[in-house]
């Protein structure tokens, strides 16, 4: 399953769109409840199950659902639950547990509504480069296509409710995910998440588990749902990312003028090693990758193309490797298929 | 014999008092009869008795909003996890959650898109789950709440007679 998936090329992850050098791409996220079911991880078996099927019934009804796959999780392999994970369409906690969740997935997976996650509809819509209006324009529309087919769980003072409280209201989660290689460099990046956090927008990794930005790629995103309208908040978002993005052009500035030899040697140096390793531990890969997607932008190289390394961010994954070499990969192994991939993808240019 | 409160006078009155179904004798002396007269007076007065109602209530109260019908939420369940199990925990837990979504949101004002399907709610839900309020306001002594349901109520079920 999936393997077509692989091909895409004009997903969220194409590295396409407006500032999409330093934004790398935007989603917009909307929980919704049943209201006369309780929250999946208190409903039972049999109530998850109805509600799945319920959706099933009307899906192909919904605005903006066009070209979309309807996946019961238990039927989806580890392994690509894995994949789905690592492009980022489902959470870790729609990994769990698999049965009574569900996923509908547009195949150009710029739509994915995970069903029984944390909620009973988690709807996400995603593009590349800096876009929230546009992410929030296609969610809104299945939502209010959605709302003629169920009735959600609203309070008129409270809005939309949640299972987790942080999200009640708008239930509105929007996020950016930015590449910010100098402000981590010249180690202003701390400076930056602390004044985040001050005012209320949430920073984390993008790749890999918890707070470690690996590759230097910072997922911003709101923390408040309650209070503020849904296009205020993209609105607040917007600036916020756009400061940053400010920020980190600053920073690239600033290296430019204090250390461009040091940089440079630094880009060859990644390319180097991209280009002759044997063993390489995905850490150590995203790290030198985006070193070289910041010699790409500052044009110290150019004989790659911002596709092929976007595209090796997410393809040196551990589900994406095994998906590629379509069969199961020790942990070792992973480290030789993944030096192996890269040095082919970057030797044949 | 000696009076059963002060244990210093002789008990010249025989008190005979059924508290929890049980009989109780008492053996009192003139002096704290005086005293006892007076709270078994006062303890006949209505207020008097509503207030142990209340009271005995109270701590009802306390327990019967802390579990949530529809979905078996308990309050410390929720606070142990954070998490809600249903819609109505909103509603059940409102006393206790409200500081919570303050101190999250900074903000108690829902000021976002109107569901779509709230007109609809409202017509084909709503008695039912206006009964449903109705009773557990009852339950929880919200007399003012209750008394806004059941006007609520009415006016809902004309209005559905007449739309019929």
């Amino acid at each position: 399953m999936f393997e077509e998936l692989l091909n895409n090329k004009d997903t969220w992850l194409s590295g396409k769109g407006p500032f999409s050098e330093i934004i790398f791409s935007s989603r917009v996220r909307l929980a919704r409840n049943f209201s006369d079911y309780p929250f999946p991880l208190r409903a039972t078996t049999i109530q998850k199950e109805k509600i799945l099927k319920s959706i099933e019934s009307v899906y192909t009804k919904v605005s903006n659902l066009k070209n979309v796959i309807f996946l019961r999780m238990e039927e989806v392999s580890e392994i690509d639950r894995q994949f789905l994970l690592e492009r980022h369409l489902i959470s870790q906690e729609h990994m769990r547990a698999a049965k009574g969740k569900g996923l509908i997935l547009s195949l150009d997976e710029k739509i994915a509504l995970m069903i029984n996650e944390e909620d009973h509809l988690r709807m996400q819509a995603m593009a590349s480069g800096f876009d929230l209006k546009k992410c929030w324009e296609t969610i809104n529309t299945i939502d209010d296509s959605m709302a003629q087919f169920v009735n959600f769980s609203f309070m008129p003072n409270l809005g939309y409710l949640t299972s987790c409280p942080t999200n009640a209201g708008t239930a509105l989660r929007a996020s950016c995910m930015l590449h910010l290689p100098a402000l981590t460099f010249t180690k202003r990046i701390n400076k930056v998440l602390e004044l985040l956090a001050k005012i209320s927008f949430a920073t984390r990794g993008f790749f890999g588990e918890g707070t470690q930005a690996l590759g230097d790629f910072f997922q911003i995103s709101n923390q408040i749902s309650l209070g503020l309208s849904e296009p205020e908040v993209i609105d607040n978002l917007a600036g916020v990312v756009n400061q940053v993005k400010e920020q980190e052009i600053d920073a690239r500035e600033i290296l430019l003028k204090k250390h461009k030899l040091g940089l440079e040697d630094n880009v060859w140096r990644s390319f180097g090693i991209l280009r002759n390793c044997r063993l390489v531990s995905s850490k150590e890969a995203l790290s030198h990758l985006s070193i070289l997607s910041l010699g790409l932008d500052l044009g110290i190289i150019n004989s790659i193309s911002r596709e092929l390394l976007n595209n090796l961010f997410i393809i040196i994954q551990p589900a994406h490797l095994q998906k590629i070499e379509a069969r199961v990969l020790r942990e070792g192994e992973r480290d030789f298929i993944r030096a192996q991939i890269i040095r082919e993808k970057l030797n044949g240019i | 014999m000696l009076c059963d409160i002060c244990h210093k006078n002789i008990a010249t009155v025989h008190l005979t008092e059924i508290i929890n179904d049980k009989v109780v004798e008492m053996h009192i002396c003139q002096n704290c009869t005086k005293a006892k007269t007076q709270e078994l007076k006062e303890n006949l007065t209505i207020p008097e008795l509503l207030t142990g109602l209340i009271d005995t209530n109270e701590t009802h109260k306390k327990e019967v909003p802390l579990k949530c019908e529809f979905c078996g939420l308990t309050y410390a369940d929720f606070k142990k996890k954070a998490r809600f199990g249903c819609g109505r925990c909103y509603s059940v837990f409102k006393v206790q959650i409200m500081p919570l979504l303050k101190k999250i949101h900074g903000s108690l004002t829902y000021t976002g898109k109107s569901g779509i399907n709230m007109q609809k709610d409202l017509f084909s839900n709503s008695v039912k789950e206006l009964k449903v309020r109705l009773e557990r306001a009852i339950k929880l002594e919200e007399y003012e709440e209750a008394a806004r349901l059941r006007d609520e109520l009415k006016k809902l079920e004309q209005k559905e007679k007449l739309s019929r």
